[in-house]
């Protein structure tokens, strides 16, 4: 470690931090309906669309109108993202000829998008044309997006309101969040982007002849606008096969470090939304310094790992850390930073292949998404995952003290523990179930490239990133068979769906609630001790349910490494 | 839930309308009149003709160029297209190699590789990129150390200075961006293609 990478890592948090309130205040403008900047240009097309759409701006929702808005809405998507991939050889906008998408594998990469996981089965660059990156894969990041923000406001809403029946408009919100927030910020974006040298072309792919004579075949294509989107609105699907670490997807250091920015921009200002709306600011600051420890702590341990290098390789005699994997534009820091902010966020873009990473460097990775993606977490999901924690975390409260537990001012009772819980049991179930099957079936047992307990590692890994919704990988994994499609496709749909679903009721039955005014007797929730007693409860929670996988994999690894054990495959 | 298909499907079109084509098009089209080149891929001509990307590595074998660093990307095996094979610097296919820090295939690489530049480089460290494979297999920098490490090499293949060629390396160095972002690099492609340069006069 050394202190430049310290410095890296402030500074990011640092333009992270100052980005909180101002994009906080604009997007509680956009949410309540009030007059923005933009409102100018924006306000006729989107009072057109639902002139089209036959929407009433001022009708709300229910939180049951709202569940189901989103549902025929996410359902008609997936139709359009698999029958785009499956015609893609006889749409135009195909220049490299790329045949249609295998049903199976169709299937996943829509369910994929859809649900913001954005998993990477497909391997762009070789797999998909233009028209299949842009009208498929390009809309889905914005309207994923849109839905993760729409339903934490909806429950910010929950929170905000008392004795009412609505949470919002479902169309409202994701119109607003896709006209206002995502497209006018992607737009500068992409621009930045292009301006670091990354392509924006709908050329074919270029044949160069290099110094030495042979012949090589650049990939190109509509790059940054995807990427733009990809990061802001978590999604991380890639436009080439090796996501963030290829050069075109990632040219400098400077775009790397507004990459990382950009994945955590809109995540951290939710809560300053939240702090707002509900009245009292300090509560959104309460939840992002809940984030932000948890956050630190996850960095600390992977740059630290990452630094001093895989002791295997260290014993050959090399010094330098772990570089295996990594890009050398981005170095160690940069690489291990983005690796735990991707994870912590549900955005799942790589720069650097956390396969070949140390043993205890990809363990943080994979608890970050195994506590349900909270630190900031995916656009949206993020804030309402970690909402319902704080339920779990006011309920063991007010058990501590035997009072009736509440929440700015809403009493928590056992509907909203019921839901919390099942939301948060849910990401277990699919994850350790999900791993158990897929050991034990031979079809599963194919799937891993290494042996030994990293093989372990690399399942667990990619069923925890599929329900988690993150879509990053330990990409050794044969992913792209049947088997793991159809169960990583599973994965996403109930890690994204079970845990909104009790999301929304939580809000519905919370918009219904009357407040009860503060007294004497009231649990502050924007002090340290809460935050205190939320981590706490996070880390109880999640590492009582997934230690033991661990144990199984990263932490067995590292042992071994550390006594030089390497494990062949085949043998 | 019927009542709700008119706005699904009218939002539908008209955002998937706005996000997935008018705005990657937009976006084409302002990219290719503000940044032409660096839209259409930094690519590098010399003699007119397209010899690669200044963003994308090369895979150099010859002993009178700096080498980059080893890629682990592969092409479909010509006798048989299920499979796959080696292929280093592809640049339609990038990947890593996706092997595990307890991998003993990795152990046997770095070692395989270790022991080569040894061998020509004695009594020096050999840096770690130049035995690791990139993220991408595209990776175009090497770090300064690796450069400077094969300068006797190329020096010794082509018949100059070896101070000449620290120089010339160091004049290629790229420092962090705004002294803080990143770390200190050599684009390899710019370097060979200066080395060239230096080797006409």
């Amino acid at each position: 470690m050394t202190p430049n990478g310290w410095i890296q890592t402030a500074l990011f948090c640092a333009v992270v931090l100052a980005l909180v309130k101002p994009l906080g205040w604009y997007m509680t403008r956009v949410f309540t309906g009030e007059r923005t900047p933009l409102s100018p240009v924006i306000g006729p097309v989107e009072r057109g669309l639902y002139r089209a759409a036959g929407i009433d701006e001022r009708h709300e929702q229910t939180w049951l109108g709202y569940g189901l808005a989103m549902l025929a809405f996410h359902g008609l998507g997936f139709l359009l993202l698999y029958a785009v991939l499956r015609l893609q050889d006889v749409l135009p906008l195909n220049p490299m000829v790329q045949s249609a998408v295998a049903p199976d594998l169709a299937f996943n990469t829509a369910a994929s998008f859809v649900t913001n996981t954005n998993w990477q089965n497909y391997g762009g660059e070789s797999t998909l044309s233009y028209l299949s990156q842009m009208l498929g894969l390009t809309h889905q990041n914005f309207l994923s997006a849109a839905t993760g923000i729409a339903l934490a406001v909806a429950l910010i809403r929950g929170f905000a309101r008392a004795s009412a029946r609505t949470v919002g408009s479902f169309w409202v919100d994701l119109t607003r969040c896709t006209l206002y927030v995502l497209l006018p910020i992607c737009v500068v974006y992409a621009l930045f982007l292009v301006s670091q040298g990354m392509p924006q072309t709908l050329s074919a792919y270029i044949d160069a002849t290099t110094l030495e004579g042979a012949k090589q075949t650049i990939a190109v294509g509509p790059v940054a606008s995807q990427v733009a989107i990809k990061m802001l609105g978590t999604n991380g699907g890639g436009f080439f096969n090796a996501n963030a670490a290829h050069p075109f997807e990632n040219p400098t250091a400077l775009s790397n470090f507004v990459q990382i920015v950009s994945i955590f921009a809109l995540g951290a200002a939710l809560t300053n939304v939240f702090g707002r709306m509900v009245g009292d600011e300090r509560q959104g600051w309460a939840i992002l310094a809940t984030m932000g420890v948890l956050f630190l702590a996850g960095v600390a341990v992977t740059y630290a790992s990452e630094a001093s290098g895989s002791s295997v390789l260290n014993g050959l005699g090399l010094t330098g850390g772990n570089m295996e994997g990594k890009e050398v534009r981005f170095g160690i820091v940069a690489s291990a930073l983005f690796a735990v902010v991707t994870t912590a966020a549900s955005c799942g873009a790589v720069n650097a292949m956390h396969d070949s990473f140390t043993a205890l460097g990809g363990l943080i990775p994979l608890i970050n998404m195994q506590l349900g993606e909270i630190i900031v977490g995916g656009v949206g999901a993020g804030l309402y995952g970690m909402l319902v924690f704080v339920v779990v975390a006011i309920f063991v409260a007010g058990l501590m003290v035997g009072r009736t537990p509440e929440y700015l001012g809403k009493k928590i009772e056992a509907r909203e523990v019921k839901m919390a819980m099942l939301a948060i049991l849910c990401l277990p179930l699919m994850m350790l179930g999900g791993t158990a099957l897929a050991t034990v079936l031979p079809a599963g047992l194919a799937g891993p490239a290494n042996a030994g307990p990293h093989g372990f590692s690399e399942i667990l890994y990619a069923l925890t990133s599929a329900a988690a919704n993150n879509g990053s990988a330990f990409g050794g994994l044969s992913g792209n068979t049947p088997f793991y499609n159809s169960l990583l496709a599973l994965g996403m749909l109930v890690g994204r769906f079970f845990v909104i679903i009790p999301a929304l009721a939580i809000a519905g039955s919370l918009a219904a609630k009357k407040r009860v005014p503060a007294s004497a007797g009231t649990f502050p929730t924007h002090g340290g001790l809460f935050v205190g007693l939320l981590v706490g409860v996070i880390l109880i929670v999640g590492g009582l349910t997934f230690f033991p996988s661990l144990a199984l994999g990263p932490v067995v690894e590292h042992l071994a490494g550390a006594a030089g054990q390497t494990f062949a495959t085949g043998g | 839930m019927l009542n709700q298909l008119r706005p699904a499907l009218v939002l539908l079109v008209a955002l998937t309308a706005v996000t997935g084509l008018a705005y990657p098009l937009a976006v084409t089209g302002i990219a290719g009149a503000v940044f032409p080149a660096k839209a259409a891929g930094s690519l590098i001509e010399r003699d007119g003709k397209v010899v690669g990307s200044s963003l994308i590595g090369q895979g150099f074998t010859g002993e009178g160029y700096f080498h980059g660093r080893p890629s682990a990307t592969t092409a479909a095996d010509p006798a048989d297209a299920s499979k796959t094979v080696p292929a280093p610097y592809n640049a339609a296919n990038s990947m890593g190699s996706n092997l595990g820090p307890t991998s003993a295939a990795l152990a046997e690489r770095v070692k395989g590789d270790l022991d080569a530049l040894r061998a020509e480089n004695p009594g020096r460290p050999v840096p770690v990129d130049l035995v690791t494979t990139s993220g991408s297999g595209l990776d175009p920098d090497i770090s300064p150390e690796a450069a400077l490490f094969q300068v006797p090499r190329v020096a010794k293949a082509r018949s100059l200075p070896e101070d000449t060629l620290r120089d010339l390396v160091a004049g290629q160095i790229q420092g962090r961006t705004l002294g803080l972002l990143g770390e200190p690099r050599v684009n390899v492609l710019a370097l060979n293609l200066a080395l060239d340069d230096l080797a006409k006069r």
